[in-house]
């Protein structure tokens, strides 16, 4: 390997290209049981994508993955990196190539932060220096303090904070793959979405291939660009786009393991700003009512919104402020509540339900009303196939 | 160093006559002054009887357990071996050793060896045994060879325990290094054995013997908390 390619650029970048990863039949038979653990799986990850493998206990998903880097040999079948067979591969030099974080994140208790970040790049023959810049760089890429965090010993940091650096140890040589075998797992829900975010956020700089193993549905649609769903057996039931999965699984297996709500699923792929969202009557109080009649003529629903000058929502209006010649600034409820049009949809809807409102005003980021969503545009969304499959890491990419 | 006992046996002799305290073989701190200088070559005697055998032994122990450690079903038959060695009576075993290594140091140093084997075996192999599967699939996983995981994973999370072995067999070879002297060994056991019911002689000599315990022990400990100072980190 050249240590020149793996060199972080100024910018903290990596500057290594992705690998790209394919199962051709792979295929895992233990001596002395009668069907595989993994039965042809063939499928193929681009560089620079997540690939969730995911299902139920003893579908293989972790046999698929540990067959990557050779911790479990492969019976039948290959698996190529880069266009390589790993079975050519040294399996010690490929896993050096390879970033492994599992859900016990197996830090070493006996060694440092560092020097448990360090270990890859130490059997690399790293000097000194070059270890410690890259460790204060992986602490800091995954969001630790570098000087409080560098001396400690594994059962001195949280249990968020240890995946954090097992993750940071996983990418100390900047693999051009990474495999995580429920790397969430263990983490309480309210920090595992924090993780998760955060890691989203990290694969948008870093853009590495990378297989996560999750028997999880919701992780694996939030996290995956691409989602295999494997079966009892070892079998591949669906390999697709999130997007696609929850749209049209292809069979009744995908279906249940997708489960009933996959509809609500979809609303976690989309922000607020993806929809066709409905036309709202913007008045201003002072304006001529004639006018603002036309106005609610021309918009999708039979009420107007109050908005001041700015353009910002203020309440909608009674039909009494249309009793003059002007309109009168007489509200029958205030304009909650306000969404936003970078809100992800399943919020914007748990919003719009929490409120009790059949419309909530959208605005954009000046405050300005853009349009009105309703629970009717939601559904008409949900009905309609996707126009284009989205994944959490894109909508993580817009948001940076 | 020859003449050095005799001294003390004429002081002895030279005390006796006038002291009622040694007559009685009660406990005289004016014989101990006096008589103190008798036992610093069986105290050093001691020492080596200590140190040579658990050295040794542990080497062996060690080498046993890492060959067992890959191989699981040799620590069944090791632990057999050196548990039956364990059970030899001592005195038994000097006399069963005499006819081959002859009367003298290595007798005493190769029954006491054997005794420590059993005590190190089972330790290295417990210690080895209880490195967290987690941490030694996250070492194969980043690429660390059998060896490299051996020596930079399982061994340093084993030192614990590895050590708390080799502090129970140095221990314990105090204690029947005292018997050496059987074997013709010498040692601070013989300075008891000469004079077993005169206290002041009992006190002084199995007095070093407890001493000699202590500060291995203590010598012991100290590595162990400086060389696995990550254990308190948790607390």
């Amino acid at each position: 390997m050249n240590d020149q390619s793996s060199a972080p650029s100024p910018d903290g970048k990596s500057d290594r290209q992705a690998a790209t990863l394919e199962f051709r039949e792979a295929t895992k038979l233990y001596p002395g049981q009668d069907s595989p653990a993994l039965d042809k799986l063939s499928l193929e990850v681009p560089a620079g994508e997540i690939c969730v493998l995911v299902g139920p206990s003893g579908c293989g998903k972790t046999t698929a993955m540990r067959m990557v880097n050779r911790m479990i040999d492969i019976t039948d079948g290959d698996i190529l990196l880069d266009g390589q067979s790993v079975r050519d591969r040294n399996p010690a030099e490929l896993r050096r190539e390879i970033g492994y974080a599992i859900q016990q994140i197996g830090l070493f208790p006996h060694l440092s932060i560092a020097d448990n970040i360090a270990t890859v790049p130490k059997l690399l023959g790293w000097d000194k220096q070059r270890i410690a810049a890259r460790v204060d760089e992986l602490l800091e890429l995954v969001s630790l303090d570098p000087h409080d965090t560098r001396d400690r010993y594994p059962p001195q940091l949280s249990g968020g904070q240890r995946q954090r650096v097992g993750v940071a140890r996983a990418l100390a040589v900047d693999p051009p793959l990474m495999l995580m075998d429920e790397p969430f797992g263990a983490i309480d829900p309210i920090n595992r979405e924090r993780l998760q975010n955060e890691f989203l956020r990290l694969q948008s700089e870093i853009r590495k291939t990378i297989v996560f193993v999750t028997h999880d549905i919701d992780e694996a649609i939030k996290m995956g660009d691409k989602i295999a769903i494997l079966q009892k057996g070892g079998k591949l039931a669906q390999y697709a786009s999130p997007g696609e999965l929850l749209m049209y699984p292809n069979g009744e297996f995908v279906e249940e393991f997708v489960g009933a709500d996959r509809s609500l699923k979809r609303l976690a792929l989309q922000r607020v700003r993806d929809i066709d969202l409905w036309k709202a009557a913007q008045v201003r109080a002072g304006e001529a009512v004639s006018e603002a009649r036309a106005k609610i003529a021309d918009s999708d629903i039979e009420i107007a919104l109050l908005v001041d000058d700015q353009g910002r929502p203020e309440g909608w209006l009674s039909e009494s402020a249309f009793h003059g010649e002007r309109v009168e600034r007489k509200l029958r409820s205030p304009a909650e509540p306000i969404v936003e049009l970078d809100d992800i949809l399943r919020d914007a809807l748990a919003d719009l339900l929490t409120s009790d409102t059949r419309y909530g005003p959208v605005v954009d980021d000046t405050g300005k009303v853009a349009g009105v969503l309703s629970l009717e545009v939601i559904s008409n969304f949900l009905h309609d196939a996707p126009t284009e499959t989205r994944t959490s890491v894109d909508l993580i990419e817009e948001e940076a | 160093m020859t003449f050095e006992p005799l001294i003390a046996q004429l002081q002895t002799r030279d005390r006796s006559k006038d002291s009622g305290c040694v007559i009685d073989d009660g406990l005289c701190p004016d014989w101990i002054v006096d008589n103190f200088d008798r036992y610093v070559d069986p105290f050093w005697q001691h020492v080596y009887l200590t140190v040579t055998p658990v050295a040794i032994g542990f080497l062996i122990a060690f080498g046993l357990a890492l060959l067992a450690h890959r191989r699981n079903w040799l620590v069944g038959p090791i632990a057999s071996v050196t548990g039956t060695l364990y059970t030899i009576p001592s005195v038994a075993f000097f006399f069963l050793l005499q006819p081959i290594t002859g009367l003298g140091n290595t007798t005493a140093i190769v029954a006491l060896v054997c005794y420590t084997l059993l005590i190190i075996f089972r330790n290295v192999i417990t210690g080895l045994q209880a490195v967290p599967e987690d941490a030694k699939d996250a070492a194969r996983g980043m690429g660390l060879t059998d060896r490299q995981m051996l020596w930079r994973v399982e061994l340093p999370l084993a030192l614990p325990e590895i050590l708390a072995g080799v502090r129970i067999a140095t221990t314990t070879t105090v204690g029947l290094a005292a018997l050496a002297f059987l074997a013709g060994g010498g040692g601070l056991g013989q300075e008891l054995d000469q004079d077993p019911f005169f206290k002041s002689n009992v006190v002084v000599a199995g007095g070093l013997a407890i001493l000699l315990a202590a500060i291995l022990d203590v010598i012991i400990l100290t590595f162990q908390r400086f060389a696995t100072s990550w254990q308190r980190a948790a607390a």
